[in-house]
């Protein structure tokens, strides 16, 4: 490894510890991370059990889908949250000034709180995972080697959508912070995650196909109704990701060179 | 050899013109201060040198690299420190230093820390959490980072502001002893003329964006025919001599 990718390396892991060290120092941040999760599986996770009793087999069927959307879409939401809050955690303790003096690269910065926004993933599903396997007999790994994609696909639409969050942070300030939790909670009617696309109105249903996620939710459903895998779904989210996720790269480097043009790098936060 | 150049620098929000053209160069070593009211540009200066803001036109070399290209080489051998600019204030003194050291790459953090700590007396502040220090342990706390990377080039933005006389003749000693041992090139953006007389061998006077005069404490004092910087500060300011008036 050279020295320069050792050095890139150390300072992505730099603004990982930052982080890592607040969590390790506040069990309600900890606790507010799976809070959330745990509250939707327990919601949901209810109400299927309901459906499942009083509809039979294609209850159960249809439970199944709908925790596993649940799940699904809990690993996008905390990968979207954990890069955007990461971010607005440096607006926050007013210390954007000094991490952008540092050697710092803009898309290290990113790495980093793509790494954080992972751990937090990890930290705010575990819970949930074991309480639906513990109080509704659902195992997201019945969905197999296919979930490694499902999962994957889902994080880098959170990543995007957060990276222009981020953009909107540095183009509005501090007062485009709400977006931070609610932009990709607002897509979840188009996501598909609880019913197939083809449900929803025909007017809508290309702006729901242009989503990742939708691909994702429909490919777990034909693979949890025994369909084999769905190559085409799959084959879609990854090239909707691919596009996504430059379109938001570019937004991203172009707002922060306009903030580092007009200031916002130092005035940031109101 | 001049460690920062710049030619031309201009810089521009809209219809005000926040920096006018300036043109300076701070050789290796020395400690030179930049002066001048609220507004005059100093802070929009420093901005740009940093590269947290780009500039409207004109160039920045610092320590041969031009920052306009290559700005990240540069920022390695740099630091800066601010009282507006805070440490996350959740994390301890000695977390928010490890932080700093990994992203200045600095080898054998613990080492570095415990010196720093040892030289600005910080020894019972590391474990503490940065938000509830002192204004002048904060002050401490902000030096030790921007000293941690063992910088050639400390770019500083009024760092005595706010603090007792006691604490803020520790820091200027501090940074006197730095200077003098490392060879440092330091900028000094500051309202406090006496420490201006006490750290710096050059000063560069701004007002509403330009550079009005410059030169040693004594060539100043002399020009304008007056006891201490603050008389040729308010001089300049107020275009209280024809002198000052000329210049402006």
């Amino acid at each position: 490894m050279t020295g320069e990718v050792q050095a890139s390396l150390r300072r992505i892991w730099g603004l990982m510890y930052r982080h890592i060290s607040l969590y390790r120092a506040s069990w309600p941040r900890l606790l507010e991370l799976a809070y959330w999760p745990t509250l939707q599986l327990c919601i949901w996770g209810f109400t299927a059990t309901f459906f499942a009793a009083r509809l039979g087999n294609p209850g159960i069927v249809a439970a199944g889908a709908l925790l596993g959307g649940v799940l699904l879409w809990e690993v996008a939401l905390r990968t979207q949250m954990g890069l955007a809050l990461g971010f607005l955690e440096e607006i926050w303790s007013r210390n954007l000034g000094h991490v952008f003096v540092s050697p710092l690269r803009p898309w290290e910065l990113v790495a980093a709180l793509v790494g954080i926004s992972a751990l937090r993933v990890v930290i705010g599903l575990a819970p949930a995972l074991l309480l639906a396997w513990l109080l509704y007999a659902f195992d997201i790994f019945d969905i197999g080697l296919m979930l490694i994609p499902f999962v994957a696909d889902l994080m880098v639409m959170g990543w995007w959508v957060a990276l222009g969050v981020i953009s909107l942070i540095l183009r509005h300030g501090a007062g485009a912070e709400a977006l931070a939790w609610s932009v990709l909670f607002g897509l979840t009617p188009l996501s598909a995650v609880f019913y197939p696309v083809s449900i929803l109105p025909r007017a809508i249903q290309p702006i729901a196909l242009a989503l990742p996620s939708s691909h994702v939710f429909e490919g777990m459903r034909t693979v949890m109704a025994g369909g084999g895998v769905a190559w085409g779904h799959l084959g879609w989210a990854i090239g909707l990701n691919a596009l996504w996720l430059g379109a938001a790269i570019l937004v991203f480097a172009n707002q922060f060179r306009a903030a580092r043009t007009s200031g916002a790098l130092i005035s940031i936060g109101e | 050899m001049d460690v920062i150049s710049a030619v031309g620098l201009t810089k521009r929000y809209a219809a005000t013109l926040a920096v006018d053209a300036i043109d300076f160069a701070v050789p290796e070593g020395a400690t030179v201060g930049l002066l001048g009211g609220n507004g005059a540009g100093k802070t929009t200066t420093i901005a740009m040198l940093l590269g947290l803001l780009i500039p409207t036109a004109g160039s920045i070399r610092i320590l041969g690299r031009d920052m306009a290209r290559d700005r990240f080489a540069a920022l390695a051998e740099m630091n800066f420190s601010s009282p507006y600019v805070a440490l996350p204030s959740r994390l301890t003194v000695g977390q928010n230093l490890r932080v700093y050291c990994h992203l200045y790459n600095v080898r054998n953090a613990s080492r570095r820390i415990g010196e720093l700590a040892e030289e600005l007396n910080l020894r019972d502040l590391l474990d503490r959490p940065a938000g509830e220090l002192s204004a002048g342990q904060k002050t401490r706390v902000a030096l030790a980072k921007s000293l941690i990377n063992r910088p050639r080039v400390l770019l500083l933005d009024e760092p005595t502001a706010s603090l007792d006389p006691d604490t803020g003749d520790l820091v200027r000693g501090w940074l006197e002893r730095y200077r003098a041992t490392s060879g440092c090139t330091i900028l000094l953006a500051s309202h406090n003329m006496a420490e201006v007389e006490r750290l710096c061998s050059d000063v560069l006077m701004m007002k509403r964006g330009r550079i009005v005069d410059r030169g040693s404490p004594a060539d100043l004092l002399a020009r304008h025919n007056r006891h201490d910087l603050e008389e040729v500060f308010l001089d300049i300011a107020r275009n209280r001599t024809a002198m000052a008036e000329a210049l402006v």
